[in-house]
Formats: structure tokens, sequence, C-alpha cells
């Protein structure tokens, strides 16, 4: 030990020797081996574009940028295009949007500024676990339990007295684009709510506090303060729901029928990217149809890498500093 | 005037309270409905015998919990060290740059769809080793949970003041020791959280498993031989035109959510004790 | 071996220049955060076996500078130091110095207490010793009990030395902090405002133990009340930070002298309650 004995002098080759060090071979070893976990989580994201891109060339070669607009999904002759797929992804995603949006901002503004303390970690903790809830088993109830429910009374009303849009028109089989968008609907709910809430939970009560004592209603308030001031975390919350719902896979793929048309109608079977991937690949033989299908599951992963950036982007910018990085 | 501002008022906020209800109406609905369904027909007979060839009823999902237990074992064996190194060099180490880099990289790799990562460790691992596997299925599960595990791990040290940190280092402490033995004890529940949910993620996708454990009527074959996941057999029965069958996805589905339900609410519990 | 300049300043009173190789000598110590410069030009000599006391106003960089004499200023990020720190004649900021070992031989104690809240009070004390060399439970105990006595704490918690440290009172805390840091034997303890957020009886519990530990240890002891450094000091240190210019050294010398008579129109100033 350094003491102050008294003959010190007499140490202090001895201090200076141990204030050397030994050399921290565990602090090395440490950091290193975390730096390269670190290192692998982004080279990941780098190698999943260039091993989709790979194993998906006989498909860039063979059908070029043309495959994006093609409609053709014929694995006899071997001709494929991925737009029935992205025409499906893009319908059933966006009419989960209008059905989960009012419902998810709705619900966040009962979970943060509504609800009393009991209800709120309830109702919190419920949402939570719906988002837990495994996609197969979305599925599974979205195809014995939703399907039925969609045919009949749902696709029923809307084919009797909306029938004149060519949206609720053709043959009502449960199964198709309608029965996909509720059904993601239901799964980017708690999503969107959970996000949501955080957000709204961040407006200042000052502001709030203000518009009360002007004499606003509660909802006068929330209508012109807090969502004004949530707007573009909302938002974000709104584009990760999308993200979500624009890659979810086997619940579609359960309910939407899983056949390359384009039609108008909800009513209509089709697939999306995912679902066709999913349904397909285990049947899927020669190159040319798997590494096809891998195209599609490379631009799916573009458009949602797209969506997620621009989604965090929003969700960070408006959950301020402690996430963004700058803050040590 | 006030009239219409107060309705308007009292019936905006209802129907805040309506979405919320219907959020947790759907959960109800689903859970309920599965449990109801499946429920009668879990035995003791179901959870160890292996599936009857096609067509005879009878049979279980032995194979498939043993394989679901084997995957999320290897998710664990290679996501958990990999996410929680991750998380420790962004939270402990890494410049804010570097952090900021490695975070968002996290976060985009979450927001992967899961379908993505199992086409991509299909090209990784399976066309490499000629065959589907559970090897890859565990690979391509770790994939999934190394991000969540890696930004909850963060969060929560972050969460532990400097000022322990400190405390260890002015004790003449090595950083990396401070950091195993101080920071990483007081981030324990925020960690084992971000574990839990990692774990009950990966316990129920399906979409990943076609392209890698593929599926199998047996038990464990060996790591480099396909192996069956709860999942990935309900979906299989749920498409199945026999009743039987789809009876079974929904035992099978019931197991599913038990373990869900369960992780959700050591998790809670956890969170809970973290806040007071 | 050392060329050690002919004059400190500051370092005025008399017996600082036969010690010179013993204790702490600061030379031309700069310190700065990113681009912030917290200290300009520090010269002093604190001396061994007594209490050196660091008074002035919040923000004068006096927290930095003892933070210099631990080396745990550079652990926040962006920071930086220039001049050197002489412990007992050697520069601890000579290249190839190891901070880790440095700060076994210093010891440290914070604003606020901060035991390890998920280790025992046993566990707090030993953590210097258990996290860097395995040393057996019999000695490990002998430790805790002469550093917990050290402390003037033994007695209050020699029944409960399993139970979290964190359940003591405030002021117990902050004297299993200084137990903690005895432990690993120092020769030099600094203490950060340990009494900033103490009620009265505990602070002076603390200030009576300065008066016992100073027997062994160099102790240094930043304070914001000039009250303590009168009561617990043989020297004093005051330091100024002008808006425009880093942390100075303004008038360093017998703690008698310093509020008696101080030299500096700013001390005089300062100690008179005209400012600060």
């Amino acid at each position: 030990m350094l003491g102050h004995v008294k003959d010190s002098s007499a140490k202090r080759p001895a201090l200076l020797a141990r204030l050397k060090g030994r050399g921290r071979r565990g602090e090395v070893v440490f950091i290193a081996l975390s730096a390269l976990a670190a290192l692998t989580l982004v080279a990941l994201v780098l190698l999943m574009v260039y091993e989709l891109t790979v194993t998906a060339l006989p498909s860039l070669q063979r059908f070029g940028a043309g495959f994006i607009g093609a409609t053709t999904w014929d694995p006899v002759n071997e001709q494929f295009g991925a737009l029935t797929a992205i025409y499906g992804t893009l319908v059933t995603s966006f009419l989960a949007m209008v059905i989960a949006v009012p419902l998810s901002v709705g619900a966040a503004v009962f979970l943060a500024e509504l609800a009393p303390h009991g209800v709120r970690d309830a109702a919190s903790f419920l949402i939570e676990l719906l988002a837990a809830v495994p996609s197969v088993i979305y599925g599974l109830w979205g195809l014995f339990v939703l399907v039925p429910l969609v045919k009949h009374p749902l696709e029923a009303f809307l084919g009797d007295y909306l029938g004149f849009l060519p949206l609720f028109q053709g043959p009502r089989f449960g199964v198709g684009m309608l029965a996909g968008g509720i059904i993601l609907a239901i799964m980017v709910l708690p999503i969107v709510t959970a996000t949501a809430r955080d957000i709204i939970r961040m407006v200042p009560d000052s502001q709030k506090e203000a518009m009360l004592a002007l004499g606003a209603t509660r909802w006068e308030t929330i209508w012109k303060v807090v969502l004004p001031y949530a707007r573009s975390g909302i938002t974000g919350a709104i584009i990760l729901g999308l993200g979500r719902a624009l890659g979810e896979t086997m619940a579609v793929t359960m309910v939407i029928g899983n056949a390359p048309i384009i039609s108008a109608s909800l009513f209509s079977p089709a697939h999306t990217m995912a679902s066709q991937v999913a349904s397909e690949f285990a049947e899927a033989t020669g190159r040319l149809y798997i590494s096809s299908l891998i195209e599609i599951g490379l631009l799916l992963l573009g458009i949602t890498l797209v969506v997620n950036v621009l989604a965090r982007l929003l969700v960070w910018k408006s959950t301020g500093g402690s996430r963004t990085g700058e803050a040590v | 005037m006030t009239g219409l501002r107060k309705a308007t008022n009292a019936m905006m906020l209802s129907l805040c309270g309506l979405s919320a209800l219907l959020a947790v109406a759907a959960l109800v609905a689903i859970l309920g409905y599965t449990i109801s369904k499946g429920l009668p027909a879990i035995s003791f007979q179901f959870l160890t015998s292996l599936p009857q060839p096609v067509g005879e009823t009878g049979g279980g999902v032995g194979n498939a919990i043993v394989g679901t237990l084997l995957l999320v074992g290897l998710a664990c064996v290679f996501g958990i060290p990999l996410g929680l190194l991750a998380g420790i060099y962004v939270a402990e180490f890494a410049r804010p740059k570097v952090a900021f880099a490695v975070r968002f990289t996290a976060d985009v790799l979450f927001g992967v769809p899961s379908i993505v990562t199992g086409l991509f460790v299909y090209g990784l691992v399976v066309i490499k080793m000629q065959g589907y596997s559970a090897l890859s299925g565990g690979i391509a599960l770790a994939l999934i949970m190394a991000p969540i595990i890696a930004r909850t791990a963060e969060e929560s040290m972050k969460l532990v003041p400097t000022t322990l940190r400190e405390a260890g280092l002015a004790l003449g402490i090595p950083r990396w020791r401070t950091i195993l033995s101080i920071v990483l004890p007081g981030a324990l529940p925020g960690v084992v959280t971000g574990i839990m949910l990692g774990t009950a993620r990966v316990a129920g996708e399906t979409a990943p498993l076609i392209f890698t454990a593929f599926g199998s009527r047996l038990g464990y074959q060996g790591l480099d031989e396909p192996v069956a996941a709860l999942p990935l057999q309900i979906y299989r029965y749920a498409i199945s035109p026999y009743r039987d069958w789809q009876q079974q996805a929904w035992a099978a589905a019931v197991l599913l959510v038990m373990g869900g339900l369960v992780v959700s609410v050591v998790v809670r519990v956890l969170t809970r004790r973290r806040l007071h | 071996m050392l060329k050690l300049p002919s004059t400190v300043p500051g370092a005025g009173a008399g017996n600082s220049m036969e010690a010179s190789h013993r204790g702490i000598r600061v030379q031309d110590l700069n310190a700065w955060y990113g681009r912030l410069q917290a200290l300009r030009s520090i010269n002093m000599m604190m001396e061994p076996k007594l209490v050196t006391a660091m008074i002035g106003p919040s923000g004068c960089g006096k927290s930095t500078l003892i933070r210099c004499i631990n080396r745990l200023h550079e652990v926040v990020p962006g920071a930086r130091v220039t001049g050197s720190v002489l412990l007992d004649g050697v520069d601890i900021y000579a290249p190839g110095t190891d901070p880790v070992e440095l700060r076994r031989s210093v010891g440290m104690v914070f604003q606020r207490p901060n035991p390890f809240p998920t280790m025992s009070i046993f566990d707090n004390v030993a953590a210097g010793l258990k996290l860097n060399s395995r040393m057996p439970r019999a000695k490990l105990s002998d430790v805790v009990e002469r550093s917990l006595r050290q402390a003037a704490l033994w007695d209050e918690v020699k029944d409960k030395l399993n139970q979290p440290g964190t359940a003591l009172s405030g002021g117990q805390q902050q004297r299993l902090c200084i137990a903690r840091a005895l432990a690993v034997e120092p020769a030099v303890l600094l203490m950060d405002e340990p009494c900033s957020a103490l009620d009265p009886v505990a602070t002076m519990k603390i200030e009576e133990l300065v008066r016992e530990l100073r027997e062994k240890y160099t102790i240094v002891i930043v304070t914001h009340n000039m009250q303590q450094a009168a009561r617990v000091s043989d020297f004093t240190g005051f330091m100024l930070m002008a808006a425009d210019r880093a942390g100075e050294l303004v008038e360093f010398g017998r703690t008698g002298e310093i509020f008696t008579n101080p030299r500096d129109k700013r001390t005089e100033d300062y100690i008179t309650g005209r400012f600060g």
C-alpha cells in the first residue's frame, strides 16, 4: 500500500511501478467484445441488404426494373412481377391505418389525459398485452372468427347498402383485403396507442392549463393544444404502426386468400408482399421462382427501412434529447 | 353555444374512452375465444405425443414444444450476449455519434419484418448448410431478439446514476468490473425485462421459421436437421382442411398465449418494482 | 528524479518546501470540459496528514480540482487536463500511469451518499477489495470491521451487515461511503462537499470523523460552507471563477490566516459574505 510511512522516499519506486499498471487485459477484452457486438448489429443490416440482393440476383437480372411494375405471377411459365403484391400490401395497410389511427389516437388520449389512475394502468397493461400476442394467433382467430363475420354481416351490409362503390362489389368470400385490413388494424392498434400515449404524456401541463384557464373545455384543450403539440410524435407513432402493417405476415397470410389479383373491390382475395413469400416459399421450385420471392422480400425490406427511419426520426424528435444520443 | 360546446366535449371524450374500450375488447375477444376453444383440448397426451400421420386423429404437439424450446434456447444463446454486449457498448463506451448510429440501427433492425429476417438467414445459413435446420431457425430468432435486448439494456443502464459508476472507479475498480458488478446489477430489472420481452416475442414468431427451421413431424433430430415449432404448427394446422388439426391449432395457441401471459405479468411485476 | 520549480505560488506556508516530495503537489494544472475551461494554472501543495479545504462559490472549479487528483475528471466525455499532479513525488499524469491503480491510493467521497444499491452494507465496504482481488472471507471481515470502525459506523450497523446499504439514513450512508473508501487503504481521501446533502447532526458527525481521520490520511475537502472549512481544515484554498475566466486559485494558506487575515481583497469579500 502507498502509505505515508516515515521514509516514503524508499517507497517511491514501488509506487511508480504500481501506477504503471499491469496492462489492463480484462478492460481491453471487454471493450473489444462489446464493440464487436455493436458492430455486428450494424453490419447485420448491411449484410442483410447484400445477402438478399445476391440471392435475388437471378430474378433481378432476368426481370430488371420491370419486376416492380409487372402484374403477372406465373410460376408455370416463370414470369414474375411484384405489382399485385405491392398493390395488396398498400391497400391492406392503408385500410388498416384508416381504421386504427382514429381509434389509437382516441385511446391514447383517453389513457394519457382522461382515465383515472387505476383504469389507466389496467388498460395500458391490457393494450400492451395485445401487442404481445403472436401474429399467428391473430391469424388463427382471424381465419375462424373474423372471416365469417366479415362475410356476414359486414360484407353483406356493405355490398347491399354501399354496393354502388367499386370498393364493395363482387362476390363475398370473407377472406380478402377487407379481412386483411381489419386484422392488421387490430394488430397495429396497440403499437400506435402505446407510442402515442407516451408522446401525449410529454405535453407540458402548463400548455394545457393555460388553455383550460381561458375557459376551454377538456376536448377543446386536447384538440387545440395537446394534439397539435404532439403532432409530429403522433405522426411518428402512426408511421411506426404502418411499418408493422406493411411487414406483418402470418395473420394476413391466413385471412387474405393469397391470390395474385388486382381488384378495386375490398372483398377480393389478394396477397401482400409478405403473405406471398410466406405462402409460396415452401412450394417454390426452381431458382428463378425462389429468387423472385426473395426479390419481393428485398423490396419489402427497402420499403420498411424507409418507413422505419422516417418514424424513428419523428418519434425521437418529439421525445426529446434523452433518446437522441446527444446527452450522455 | 355553450350547450353545443358541452355536448361536443362530452361526445368526443366518450369517443376516446370508447376507443380504449374497443382495444381492450379486441384483446378479450381474441384471448377469450382462443382459450375457451383450445383449453379443453389440452391433455397430457396432447402435450407429449408426436403428430399422427395425415388423416388419423389424435396425436399431439410434443415435437413442437421441444422444437420451440430448442429454438428459443438457441436464440437466447446467440441473441442475449450479442444484444447485451451491444447495449453495454452503447451505454458505457461509445462516443455520442457512434452510440447514435448503433442505437439507430438497432431500432431499424427491430423494424425489419421478421419474414425478411427469415429470408436473410435462408440465404446466409440455409443455402450454405444445404438444408433447413434448427440452427438456422435459432439464428433467425436471435437476430430478432438482439436489438430488443440491446435497446432495453442500454436504456436501463443509462438510468443507473453516474455517481455510482464514479464511486466504483474511485475505489480503483477497473471500468469493466464497475460495469459488470455495479452498473449491470443496478440495471438488472430492466435488462431482465428486455430479455423476457425478446424471448416472448421470438417464441411466437412464425414467418422466419418457414425458411429456416421449416418444421418437422418428428422430435429433435440434431441441430442441422429441421425442427418443429409451436407457431409453425399452429399455422400449418389452421390452414389444413382437417377438423382435428384445426382443433389442435387452438390448443397449441393456448399454450403460446399462456406462455406470453406469464412473461407479461412477470415483466409487469419487475418494472413495477423498479419504479418503487 | 523530478525537477520541481523552486517556488510554488500559493503554497506559501513554510513547511511545504522541505516535504516537497510528499503529499500532493499540483503544478500548473488546467482542466477543460470540451471547450469550457474549468481550471486555470492551479499551483498548490496539499500537505500529508493534514486537512486541506477548498472553498469558493459554486462552479468555481473546486470539485474539478479534486477530481483531477484521482483522475476521475477524465472519465467525463470530452474532459481534458494539462499540467501535472505529483502524488508523493510521482506524476500521476505521466504517460503509462494507470488511473485504476492510482485511484486505489486516492479514495473519494461524493456529494451525495452513493452506496451501491444492489449490495449489502458488508459488500459495499468490501466492494473495492472484492472486485479487485481475491481475498479470503475472514480477512475481508476484518477489513470491513476496521473500516466501519474508522468511519464511526460499526456500532450502528454491526448487527445488520447483510442489509442493503441504502436502508441506512443519509448520514449513515455517507459514513458507509467513507468506510468503503477507507477499506482499500488509500493514502489520500478526497471529499467532495460530503455534507451538502446531510442535516446538521449528521454533518457534525462527519466533521468529527474528518478530524480523526486526519491522523492517518491526507484529506482534501471541498465545501461551500466556510464555517466547516474553518472547523476542520489546516489549510484552505479559495477559488474563484470570473465570468470570462476559468477557475483560479485566488489564495491559499493556513486556515487561520485565510479566515482572519486574507491577503486578497476577493477572499475577504467572499469570507465576509459580500458575494458568493
